[in-house]
């Protein structure tokens, strides 16, 4: 998912007026609903009108009637709910409802605890719940659509969920002043319980019920920063989703249990572009416990009772597959027209600028280098995977839906029901990376058209095994840079010469629109713009259309183009015969926060210190999503092959709501860029995938992971996002600490194709 | 089908499968516990990790014949004083992210710390290999292995 988002807003509406998409006009200007326009009035009244959620509109409800409704409301003990995200009940639970996909970056946990903090309340009595798709009380306020990517949770709700949460607070307060007859600013509150000096005391939940009946303050004061009793607090909000977790009750899609549910796998196309031309289903229609082979666009559906009937129907299903398109898909043949691609004029993404009044360096030497990068699959622990039920004149369908909005859409037009006849229910999934957010909501819509296929006769899943989710496509594009950078004597650059050849990732979706003078900017992000600043970059971009879909990967464009500029950056100090770290900061002096983490990170591991022989340190920088890191990488280069022992991190997040979670994110994406660093790469074959499960496509396990320290910069600026960024220094740090112990520069990656690790 | 008896959790099961049908989808879809996860289906990933009279096993390649009469033990049922250890650390230092593979990564550093009540960093490298976490939470993980230790030892 990519910042890009924000602007397809706008331009979404405008071309897609009559969508649901279109009521969001508003919302900017009243990001929280107003008070009385609850979650729950949404669900009970569409209830009353025989569906399950409105999806078209919302009747204003007040407060009051709100607060009267009894336990068909589905929420029996929330009397107070004064907007969609937070809700108080009778028995002193404050329930905060989650707009965003779960995927395991801890969002959950931080947007509770930005509404929990402005609310006062006692951490152990928070719950969560997660929003089904509600576009005008739940949209992603960057992209304009409900959906989660491009690390925006927290910085979109910021605002939102603290207001939300101070909303509740001003209210109760004011409830109480009304009953004990005292002032309002006398009152005061800490873990979910109200108190006066005169000893008056009660609860959040015995004041809920009055609390609703009160008016919504129009602008509810906020906490200063140093007000903050959970938000930077270490430890204060435990994560809410570990119990479930530990003890193995949370539930993913593949957990949902309903009467009769069938489960179906499908026979897809072998390769990209392959076309189904018939099959004989006599033989899996003989495997016990199958009850339907059926054609579904995208294969033959194997449905049965039960995922091994459905697997070893599926295994004796005989399709003919038509596979002329993707023949010639070959990822040496591909490599080969890419770097030849590279050296030649492309689509213009950066010019140089005029000369200015200093004169500029005159190159008299050439630091130049060719990077290949190869596809890589996201594979998510769990594979996709989703639940659809069409009943009553309606659909619903279960699954990780981290672009509600679209899978919405979708799974309505597969359905063949209006919008407000489908209902979502989104939830948590083990992992995504990108996976499950795109805009053909494939796994969603195959869902729906088994579903279909069925005549829902009853509920169905559709689960991906592992080989079917690797070999989906979907993937981190193949990408080709190639640079020539001139400097002078002195090192300084004098020129940069930057061809990118990748294919575009939003070429093909509703995201096209973002698409600028045929530059897809997820394609070159990182490289323009840089965290540098190089007025002197020629930058040319190919984007090669091909039959398997590209797909945004943990930091999308930022995967690649860290690596190069990084690595290119120590090959510059090198030439200039500088340190590493002095050479960047001299570059960055108009950029205090990369200058404040490379400062911090260098402090923290010692930057320079004597390593002892066949170690070494390497260091990189990077700023995406608003957020920027910069790692040092600990090496050991061992009999030609590569360990990397320690990483340090540093991070500017602005405002660090969860210290813990944002740890945990930097050492999930160290951990996560070093297994794609090592190994990762979806090879094709006469069109086919030929990594297809963990065996052959490695991702990196315990004895792997390096040791890690990472450290927070201190800020008050509002939060930016911390789930991908952490991803793209770490490979350029690896490379050049292994180019530092004495290794081979790595331009062909995986390292696995050079030796350095073990394939 | 020929019907199989199957001692999970304590409880007795009688369910039908062949002679390949793995353990993972009995567990799951006939028995109905679903806390051990599908990952890859061929042994790699480590989510379906149960415990077989007390060893690590992965539930994805076992056939369901294979282990009638034996103890099956899922994440549901782990009694043990280490286990409960090994959960209440995995909650206390927040170890999980998105917390599918970690099942699995309890089942197996339950096993570990049944076995090895000291484990070194060695010993954890080789117990937890089979477990992939996609999220890599591993180095929590090998923390909360080593704070278990230390705790079931105070």
């Amino acid at each position: 998912m990519h910042p890009l988002m924000q602007s397809f807003r706008a331009q979404q509406l405008a071309e897609h007026e009559e969508q649901a998409l279109a009521s969001l006009v508003a919302e900017r200007e009243a990001p929280v609903a107003p008070a009385g326009v609850t979650r729950r009035s949404v669900l009970t009244a569409g209830a009353a009108g025989g569906l399950i959620v409105a999806i078209g509109g919302w009747a204003p409800q007040s407060a009051h009637a709100a607060a009267s409704q009894g336990p068909e409301g589905g929420a029996a003990k929330a009397v107070f709910e004064p907007n969609q995200f937070v809700s108080v009940g009778t028995d002193n639970l404050v329930t905060i409802v989650n707009k965003h996909h779960e995927m395991g970056q801890g969002n959950t946990t931080g947007l509770a605890s930005l509404a929990a903090d402005e609310l006062d309340a006692d951490w152990s009595l928070v719950r969560t719940e997660y929003a089904g798709a509600n576009v005008k009380l739940y949209a992603n306020l960057a992209f304009g659509m409900q959906g989660t990517g491009g690390s925006s949770a927290i910085a979109n709700s910021y605002l939102q969920y603290r207001t939300a949460g101070a909303t509740a607070r001003a209210m109760l307060v004011a409830a109480a002043a009304d009953a004990w007859q005292v002032p309002a600013d006398q009152i005061h509150t800490s873990n979910s319980v109200l108190t006066h000096a005169s000893g008056k005391r009660a609860t959040y939940g015995e004041m809920a019920a009055a609390a609703a009946k009160q008016k919504p303050p129009a602008n509810p004061v906020l906490k200063t920063p140093a007000q903050f009793t959970l938000m930077g607090h270490e430890h204060a909000t435990p994560r809410v989703d570990s119990p479930s977790k530990c003890n193995g009750t949370a539930t993913y899609t593949g957990d949902i249990k309903l009467p009769g549910l069938l489960t179906a796998v499908i026979a897809f196309p072998p390769s990209f572009g392959a076309k189904m031309v018939s099959f004989d289903a006599s033989a899996a229609k003989k495997v016990k416990g199958v009850t339907d082979v059926v054609a579904v666009p995208e294969g033959v559906a194997v449905v049965a009772r039960g995922t091994w009937a459905a697997q070893q129907g599926r295994r004796a299903l005989k399709v003919t597959w038509d596979e002329s398109v993707g023949a010639k898909l070959d990822s040496d043949a591909l490599l080969a027209q890419y770097r030849d691609l590279a050296a030649q004029p492309g689509t213009p993404f950066a010019k140089p600028a005029p000369a200015g009044a200093t004169p500029a360096p005159v190159a008299t030497k050439t630091v130049e280098a060719v990077y290949e990068f190869p596809f890589l699959a996201h594979a998510p622990m769990e594979p996709q995977s989703c639940v659809a039920w069409l009943h009553d004149g309606m659909l619903e369908t279960w699954a990780g839906h981290q672009f509600p909005t679209f899978d919405h859409q979708f799974a309505a037009k597969a359905a063949g029901l209006p919008m407000d006849k489908v209902k979502l229910h989104s939830l948590i999934s083990g992992g995504s990376f990108g996976r499950r957010a795109n805009a053909w909501s494939d796994f969603t819509v195959a869902a729906v058209n088994v579903a279909v296929a069925i005549k829902g006769r009853a509920p169905v899943r559709l689960q991906y095994t592992r080989e079917d989710d690797m070999s989906s496509g979907l993937y981190r594009p193949m990408v080709v840079h190639s640079v020539q950078v001139g400097i002078d004597d002195a090192g300084k650059i004098a020129s940069w010469k930057h061809g990118v050849v990748a294919q575009s990732i939003m070429a093909g979706t509703p995201m096209a629109m973002l698409i600028k003078d045929g530059v897809d900017s997820t394609s070159v992000e990182g490289v323009f713009p840089s965290s540098y600043e190089l007025p002197m970059m020629d930058g040319q971009l190919h984007s090669p259309a091909l039959a398997v879909r590209p797909l945004w990967w943990r930091s999308v464009g930022n995967t690649h183009t860290a690596y190069v500029m990084e690595t290119m950056v120590d090959k510059l100090a090198h030439a200039a015969g500088q340190d590493p770290l002095a050479f960047r900061l001299a570059l960055l002096d108009k950029n205090p926060r990369a200058v404040g983490v490379l400062k911090l990170v260098a402090e923290k591991s010692g930057w320079g210190k004597a390593m002892p022989p066949g170690s070494a340190q390497g260091i990189a920088v990077h700023e995406c999503f608003g957020t920027t890191v910069a790692q040092v990488a600990e090496v050991t280069l061992k009999d030609g092959k590569v360990h990397v022992d320690r990483v340090f991190c540093a991070v500017d997040c602005g405002v660090a709501v969860n210290p813990d979670v944002i740890k945990a994110q930097m050492e999930g994406c160290i951990g996560f860029a070093l297994g794609a660093l090592y190994y990762s790469e979806i090879e094709l074959k006469a069109g086919r995938p030929v990594q297809r499960n963990f065996d052959q496509y490695k991702a990196l396990r315990i004895y792997e992971m390096p040791a890690i320290e990472v450290f927070i910069m201190p800020s008050t600026a509002a939060p930016t996002g911390v789930g991908e960024p952490g991803v793209p220094p770490l490979g350029p740090a690896v490379a050049n600490a292994v180019v530092r112990a004495g290794g081979p520069e790595v331009t062909r990656l995986p390292f696995a194709r050079s030796g350095l690790v073990q394939a | 089908m020929p019907a199989v008896s199957l001692n999970v959790n304590g409880h007795v099961h009688k369910v039908e499968a062949d002679s390949d049908t793995p353990l993972l989808w009995v567990i799951r879809d006939d028995i109905g516990l679903t806390g051990t996860k599908f990952g890859c289906g061929v042994a790699q990933c480590g989510a379906c990790t149960v415990h077989i009279d007390g060893q690590p096993t992965r539930s994805c390649v076992t056939p369901a014949t294979a282990v009638a009469g034996r103890k099956v033990t899922t994440i549901e049922g782990l009694q043990s004083r280490t286990a409960k250890a090994v959960q209440k650390v995995w909650v206390d230092m927040d170890v999980v992210q998105c917390g599918y593979c970690q099942s699995g990564q309890i089942m197996s550093a339950t096993a570990l710390l049944e076995q090895n009540p000291k484990p070194s960093d060695i010993d954890i490298d080789h117990a937890m290999a089979g477990n992939i976490c996609r999220c890599a939470t591993y180095v929590r993980i090998r923390a909360a292995i080593h704070a278990a230790a230390a705790q079931l030892s105070a």
